[in-house]
């Protein structure tokens, strides 16, 4: 079994699915074996719908070690019979074939609820453990702010889950009008928008706090760029699923993507001169203990952090809306899913890494 | 304020901007790679430079630098920059005063 030290996430195997299935007596010989690909079982129950004769089966308990050796010499009556025992038995490994199968899927399903759970709980667990953190850099547990911005996001992200869920139900039935589906883009770009105007005021409270990504699982911060998701990536996620574009729809999204890429860098570069200068403050005079004013020039200096989380989100907010205009409803409603499935990916990337089996060291 | 004014229209891409702005610099940079040569007026060295903060903070800038002037007029500061040019406008309104057209190192 395996024993895990991290919390927050239960794998499958304590659930006891792997366990043989002592239950199900008729497939299990008497020592209490898997006899999936053996010869008939000794305990053989005989479908009644298979065997239509009233005749005693007591003869299907015959060892199987004995029955083919003596099978010439039978008579017809008994040969036929055990013919029928044989058929049973094949139809009874097809049943419980079909059963693992069917077991297969729910210990499938499982996992997918218990890393719904997980997620939950890692949303909560960040608030009230010090995973992945270390206690110094950690704000939550005396950042009312932060503990506020983890619960709201948490909620938001369950929110998000749910919309995407009725979004694809949408889009998948030939019966949704477009009308309905605009309601969907909109609905979720305010979603988006929502999530921007809590971030803002996070970043006051602790713009640390949402550079390091700490809000959010460990493969989204893989791909951090500026307290979020980098827009110019938006663009290479969504383009394959938007065929088929119109000419005019090629050469608007192409324009934006040149446009962000250019905002994306001008912004990277000045966060580059941003640490060149707050590394510069701290490192001003090292040798002579007195590091006040040192470290109070280089607070004022990051004021700007602030700035520039609010300019990346801004640009993530406009990216959004502008391709969203650009494309017809539809593409739009399929982009949305898109995107969010893409980010659903991401955070059950991180729960299965964080889950995987860990060797004994 | 005459000196904003009269700084804007001698220059076609003004940057009123502060030394230690790095937002600021982000905005320089990108006009860089539109391939105009901006001209980055650094308030915090120039001894009119409280007044001009004022003076830009009453026109609507927050921050108050970057703020950003083409041809004489005030664009507004980061924000309205890059709207500006992710709706593709930007590069029709800096038309007139690049002169690099070729892409960026």
């Amino acid at each position: 079994m395996m024993n895990s030290t991290s919390t927050h996430f239960v794998p499958s195997r304590r659930m006891g699915i792997y366990e043989p299935i002592h239950q199900m007596g008729m497939w299990v010989d008497f020592k209490g074996n898997d006899c999936l690909d053996a010869s008939p079982p000794m305990i053989l129950e005989v479908d009644p719908k298979l065997d239509n004769q009233s005749e005693d089966t007591s003869h299907g308990t015959v060892g199987p070690s004995h029955k083919y050796d003596q099978e010439a010499s039978k008579p017809p009556k008994v040969l036929r019979r055990l013919a029928q025992n044989r058929e049973a038995a094949r139809k009874s490994r097809l049943r419980k074939k079909a059963y693992v199968q069917q077991l297969e899927s729910s210990k499938l399903r499982l996992i997918q609820l218990e890393q719904e759970l997980g997620r939950a709980r890692q949303q909560g667990l960040y608030a009230g453990s010090a995973l992945d953190a270390s206690p110094l850099d950690y704000a939550g547990c005396t950042n009312p702010g932060i503990a506020t911005f983890e619960l709201e996001y948490g909620q938001w992200v369950e929110e998000q889950d749910r919309d995407l869920s009725d979004l694809r139900d949408a889009l998948h039935s030939s019966e949704t009008r477009d009308s309905e589906l605009q309601k969907f883009v909109d609905d979720g770009l305010r979603h988006y928008f929502e999530l921007f105007r809590m971030k803002a005021i996070a970043a006051k409270t602790d713009v640390f706090y949402l550079m390091s990504g700490m809000w959010k699982t460990s493969a989204e911060r893989f791909f951090f760029w500026i307290g979020g998701f980098r827009p110019s990536e938006l663009l290479k996620v969504l383009l394959p699923h938007l065929e088929p574009l119109s000419e005019q729809q090629c050469l608007d999204l192409g324009n934006l993507a040149q446009s962000c890429q250019q905002a994306e860098d001008a912004l990277s570069q000045g966060m580059e001169q941003l640490h060149l200068i707050v590394g510069e403050a701290v490192a001003k005079q090292l040798g002579e203990g007195n590091y006040l004013p040192m470290v109070g020039a280089a607070i004022e200096k990051l004021d700007d952090l602030v700035r520039f989380v609010g300019q990346a989100d801004h640009l993530r907010q406009e990216i959004l809306q502008h391709i969203l205009r650009i494309l017809t409803t539809r593409q739009a409603a399929r982009g949305l899913l898109a995107l969010g499935e893409y980010f659903q990916r991401l955070r059950a990337l991180s729960l299965l890494w964080s889950s995987r089996p860990r060797e004994s060291s | 304020m005459e000196k904003i004014g009269k700084v804007a229209s001698e220059n076609g891409v003004v940057i009123f901007s502060k030394s230690t702005c790095c937002l600021c610099y982000a905005v320089q940079i990108l006009f860089r790679d539109l391939g105009v040569q901006a001209v980055v007026h650094e308030i915090d060295h120039d001894p009119d430079g409280k007044e001009i903060e004022k003076a830009l903070t009453r026109l609507g800038c927050n921050g108050p630098v970057p703020a950003v002037y083409i041809g004489g007029k005030l664009m507004g500061s980061t924000n309205e920059v890059m709207s500006l040019h992710l709706s593709g406008s930007l590069l029709q309104l800096i038309r007139p005063y690049q002169h690099n057209l070729s892409s960026h190192d």
